[in-house]
């Protein structure tokens, strides 16, 4: 299928069409099969479209400049596919999403014309290495600062962008002016406050959005052009906000560890049975800068300068100015949370490690936690799900 | 004469390393009697130019717990992290530093004083997990002197290039951030003539490294990358900086000539030369290496002694007209460097393979570094593709003896020897 269609804001082409029109129940319904579909129609719409597309890897991308450039920028989060031609490639003791990542690539799932990945941990760091020595096109390291506090980052951090504002150039065959960086900064400006503005509705109402749907309305986002993502949200959030389900007698959690490898949409469902997900960790690079990157100015400064300056936390970034187990406290704080599901995805090594700070953090503070690990490719839920369950009756009968 | 020099020169590096190391150890100890707080750093990048200048103790936590796993404890360092709450699927070196730090820095060889500041590069992202580790356990500075390395395989850039001036004017504002921080731990002024007369030593022990490893390609070859190339690496990183590191690697590059002139190899009777690419099976570290002399296979280079080594094999020369600015840009390409033999190692390899007659490529990914394994099955298929040479890939690990499997590696190593045979038979055969 595709889509085309010149809108007043500037994007020739939509590529997800099934919600248009449709009332609430049957827009998540089609964002959850969007969301899961290993095919990514989005993307292959796009390309069919004669689009291009930068493919990024977890956690964070500055996407603008891609779109700046009139291409799609696609979050690359793995997918519950079987690796098959990928797992060669690998050794034995990786986490899953980089195997998965790849086979989509290798499998023709999805096409790219540039990749880039980030020294967010050694495993994701040799990607692009392995990607490059699979395929022709550009495949990179953005070298994202991981000393957030010299005052020199964000000027290198501009430098960086501009190199790969370059590439992206050359791929796209067109310049990416300030005019068409400081646009793209309004359009997600944008997204960023209507994501906020759902998050608020997890945090203040969670009975009126389940935690499986929350995820969905993010997780589209990294596959459609913004603006449309933009278009889902302006028509979705009302509706949200209008429903009319009654709040329950739930827990209210925090879900922490879904920076990078994403659990199966089962699992968070199986959780959001049990409790109300307030605030999460999920796809954090989506939701990474909290405010609006500032659009006088340079662009790319102001979009470096916001990534160091009004950002989230991960186990992935070291900023001392944001040690993780204060910023996870200050969140449960933040969203009334009564607990924190603590989670990492087998085998990742900054989440694994990042666990035992986390759970003396709260144990020092008495709040109460769940450890658990995943993997995007899991399917048995039952075990985990009784363990929840137990812990969730522990802290409403206490 | 020639006699004399055999039994004097012959085997010096070790002798010399091994005693090194002992005083290296020994120095620690007394540290750590004292209360003497030290720098805790890393391999690659461990900017030991700098921290001599403030006097202080250099603690290599990666070396440490390597030296549980050849010292047969590890298992008991490893055990007590897990029970700490470390997965058993994280680094074994974070997990055994863990346990010393929780021994109050108790090793087989002596005693480690606490830090006063840990400095590391993101060479390995898991040096900014390890050193987050400290930051919590002691509430001492941790600076992470940020070294980007190349973005792709070939694009790497060089001085003058701007991408190259906007990535070395980060990593000389961090060292110029630096050295305030270190000024306050230390109650030291800075001062640049030391830093010069160290860099100076750094120069010295560069330029030996590079040597020592360009004359292995000499037939037989005069060292073992894998045995004796991990103890010149011990000094290599230990005494960046010392005037006793760069004597040592002057002796060294003497003694490898002298070997060289006279056609002295290493004890094995070399049959095939091997490329060893990863991080040794530190858990059974001799027997390891018997495995392939035994068959008379001998390990002419390793990545290992690029990487590990920080970069040092590049030979960088600091300018000491403008030490801070070369100290930048020496690091970056140093390190680039190194992170490069990890990565994007197939045309090293490859050129390896050509300068230094190499029958074989031996791949040794372990379940504890990522950072080095991740792609190394795809690079073993592309080198593969690119060069006729046999290759053998098998998994273990560095520290945790629970994945090391001595009958299944033996049977590898036996088989691929097979092979190696095999092929020089046909080899011989084919010949007019």
């Amino acid at each position: 299928m595709t889509i085309k269609a010149t809108m007043d804001d500037g994007i020739a082409t939509r590529v997800f069409p099934e919600w248009r029109g449709q009332p609430l129940d049957e827009i998540l319904y089609h964002c959850r099969e969007l969301a899961e579909d290993e095919d990514f129609p989005t993307v292959r719409r796009w390309r069919e479209a004669g689009g291009k597309v930068v493919g990024h890897f977890q956690v964070y991308f500055p996407e603008e400049i891609a779109h700046a450039a009139g291409m799609l920028p696609f979050k690359l989060r793995g997918a519950s596919v079987e690796a098959t031609q990928a797992d060669s490639r690998f050794g034995s003791y990786l986490c899953s999403i980089l195997k998965t990542s790849l086979e989509l690539a290798l499998s023709g799932r999805v096409e790219l014309e540039m990749f880039v990945t980030h020294p967010i941990c050694d495993a994701a760091r040799n990607l692009a290495a392995v990607w490059g020595r699979n395929f022709p096109y550009p495949c990179q390291i953005l070298y994202l600062p991981q000393n957030a506090n010299s005052p020199h980052a964000a000027e290198y951090l501009r430098g960086e962008y501009d190199r790969v504002r370059r590439v992206i150039e050359e791929i796209a065959g067109r310049q990416v002016t300030e005019t068409d960086l400081q646009r793209s900064l309004g359009v997600f400006n944008e997204n960023r406050a209507l994501l906020r503005e759902l998050y608020a509705i997890k945090r203040e109402t969670p009975w009126l959005i389940s935690a499986e749907d929350a995820y969905v309305l993010v997780a589209v986002g990294g596959m459609i052009p913004r603006e449309e993502h933009n278009e889902l949200l302006r028509t979705v959030l009302p509706l949200i906000r209008e429903r009319s389900a009654k709040r329950q007698d739930r827990i209210r959690v925090v879900f922490e560890g879904g920076f990078c490898e994403q659990p199966p949409l089962d699992l968070i469902r199986a959780i959001g049975r049990s409790c109300y997900v307030v605030d999460d960790d999920l796809l954090i690079g989506l939701r990474w800068i909290l405010e609006d990157v500032p659009l006088d100015g340079d662009p790319l400064l102001a979009l470096a300068t916001a990534y160091l300056e009004s950002s989230s936390y991960s186990p992935v970034q070291h900023d001392l100015r944001k040690p993780k187990e204060a910023m996870l406290l200050k969140r449960i704080a933040a969203s009334g949370a009564k607990a924190a599901i603590v989670t990492a995805a087998k085998m990742c090594e900054p989440g694994l490690e990042e666990q035992v700070a986390y759970t003396r953090a709260l144990d020092e503070e008495n709040v109460p936690y769940f450890v658990s690990e995943f993997e995007e490719n899991m399917t048995s839920f039952d075990h985990l799900e009784i363990q929840l369950e137990t812990f969730i009756e522990n802290l409403l009968f206490e | 004469m020639a006699d004399q020099a055999v039994d004097t020169i012959v085997g010096r590096g070790n002798k010399d390393g091994a005693d090194l190391f002992r005083q290296w150890f020994g120095e620690l100890t007394e540290a750590a009697g004292e209360d003497r707080r030290a720098a805790y750093v890393f391999v690659m990048g461990s900017f030991c130019e700098l921290l001599q200048v403030f006097d202080l103790p250099i603690v290599f936590p990666e070396i440490n717990s390597l030296q549980t796993a050849v010292r047969r404890v590890a298992h008991e360092y490893l055990n007590e992290a897990e029970d700490y709450g470390y997965s058993p699927d994280i680094c074994g070196y974070v997990k055994a530093d863990v346990a010393t730090q929780l021994r109050g820095g108790e090793l087989p060889m002596g005693r480690i004083p606490k830090p006063a500041i840990a400095v590391y590069t993101n060479a390995c992202n898991t040096y900014i997990k390890w050193a987050e580790i400290w930051e919590r356990m002691y509430g001492v500075p941790t600076f992470v002197l940020d070294v980007p390395g190349s973005r792709a395989a070939g694009m790497q850039t060089w001085p003058g290039d701007p991408d190259f001036e906007n990535d070395r004017r980060y990593v000389a504002a961090q060292i110029k951030e630096l050295i305030p921080v270190l000024e306050k731990v230390t109650g030291i002024g800075f001062d640049i003539d030391k830093l010069r007369e160290t860099m100076t030593h750094a120069n010295s022990m560069n330029r030996s490294w590079k040597r020592v490893l360009e004359l292995n390609q000499s037939q037989p070859s005069l060292f073992n990358a894998l045995s004796d190339g991990t103890i010149y690496l011990g000094v290599a990183n230990g005494f960046r900086g010392t005037a006793a590191g760069a004597a040592y690697f002057e002796d060294l590059v003497e003694e490898m000539e002298f070997k060289a002139a006279q056609g002295i190899g290493t004890l094995t009777e070399e049959l095939y030369r091997l490329i060893f690419v990863g991080v040794p099976c530190y858990p059974i570290f001799r027997r390891f290496t018997e495995l392939f002399t035994e068959l008379g296979g001998t390990f002419v280079n390793s990545t290992y002694l690029w990487f590990a080594s920080g970069g040092s094999n590049f030979g960088f020369q600091y300018d000491l007209d403008d030490p801070i600015e070369s100290l930048a840009e020496g690091v970056l390409i140093s390190v680039r460097d190194a992170m490069d033999s990890m990565f994007f190692q197939t045309q090293i390899l490859s050129d390896m393979i050509d300068d230094f007659g190499a029958d074989g490529v031996v791949y040794h990914p372990i379940k504890s570094c990522r950072t080095v394994s991740t792609g190394l099955a795809d690079n073993r298929r592309a080198l593969m593709a690119q060069r006729d040479i046999p290759s053998l890939f098998m998994e273990s690990d560095m520290m945790d003896k629970r994945v090391v499997s001595e009958a299944q590696l033996k049977n590898r190593v036996d088989a691929f020897f097979e092979g190696l045979a095999t092929r020089r038979q046909r080899a011989a055969i084919q010949q007019p």
